[in-house]
């Protein structure tokens, strides 16, 4: 595995980059894996880096590019949309040539077209903004302040907010409540096994989920 | 036979709390959750929330969310069969 970048302009810096974890041996098959959105990135980046590995030891090449906003990226989340990102994996596919797709959870949303490929845990922009709002309600509600999902919805579309520790802007908020999964091949919960890690309270790893997706995967690539 | 409310209850904290199979079988009414257990942050509780609308099929509003629905496992499951039977 190594640190590789890919051009990645922005308004202000058409020669920005941003970076990727990548497994390339030049291998005929190269996985671009779109990760997960927001604090499910980070819950599932163990397991998307760990069924890396294995694919890697399967004669798979994998790239999992920084979003801009996102990990190691300078790029100011603010003032990004969903289009930003989409345009990023775009970008990543371009540089990286993959022949086909991973996207997981909340990156079905933004898959760079005309890959074939797989989602693991397809889900609405609408409920993963429906699940951040109500968390920020619930922790309002602790410290005494009483607000609404839906005003702060209403609020977040014309102003943008501050949800989960994220700065989204009203573009992003905008496009999230309105973005569908792309029409990819669904990975459910029963191939994988276990139970989802995005769900965990605690972020953790499952050895056992990164094998069976990864050995669904080798076997789906030559399918 | 689809599985009851109180068994796919049972799933869908064993998801969030990460615990083993079986383990949610020992929860009974007055097994302690929000505030008993220190991993059930807001945001924990969000995507609980959002798991039962999805796997129940019901919605739930955000001012019928309050400490008395989250303190027990018993006060849980009686929010979420009054759900159903009100769909």
């Amino acid at each position: 595995m190594t640190p590789a970048s890919y051009p990645c302009p922005r308004p202000t810096d058409p020669g920005a980059s941003e970076y990727a974890l990548a497994f390339d041996r030049g291998q005929a098959v190269r996985l671009l894996v779109i990760p997960a959105l927001f604090d499910e990135g980070h819950k599932l980046r163990h397991l998307c880096v760990e069924v890396m590995r294995r694919l890697d030891g399967s004669g798979i090449d994998s790239f999992l590019p920084d979003l801009p906003g996102t990990n190691e990226s300078t790029a100011d989340l603010n003032h990004l949309t969903l289009a930003d990102w989409a345009a990023a994996t775009i970008a990543a596919a371009h540089h990286f040539r993959p022949s086909h797709v991973l996207a997981v959870r909340g990156g079905g949303l933004i898959v760079p077209p005309g890959l074939p490929g797989w989602c693991y845990g397809p889900v609405k922009g609408s409920s993963l903004l429906r699940t951040m709002l109500r968390a920020r309600v619930l922790s309002a509600r602790e410290a005494g302040r009483e607000e609404s999902g839906e005003g702060l919805l209403v609020e977040a579309q014309e102003h943008g907010i501050e949800l989960a520790g994220y700065r989204l802007g009203a573009g992003m908020v905008q496009q999230m409540q309105a973005a569908s999964p792309a029409a990819l091949a669904e990975i459910e919960q029963d191939v994988v096994g276990g139970s989802p890690l995005w769900l965990r309270a605690e972020p953790d790893y499952a050895p056992a989920q990164a094998d069976a997706l990864a050995a669904y995967l080798t076997m789906a690539v030559r399918a | 036979m689809p599985s009851t409310t109180d068994q796919q209850l049972r799933k869908i904290l064993t998801d969030v709390l990460g615990l083993k199979p079986g383990q949610a079988d020992g929860f009974a009414a007055d097994t302690g959750l929000f505030g008993h257990l220190p991993e059930l942050d807001s945001m924990a509780v969000a995507g609980l929330l959002t798991e039962m609308e999805d796997r129940l099929d019901i919605v739930i509003e955000d001012d019928e969310v309050d400490g008395e629905l989250l303190e027990t496992y018993g006060a849980l499951l009686a929010f979420a069969e009054a759900k159903r039977e009100a769909a």
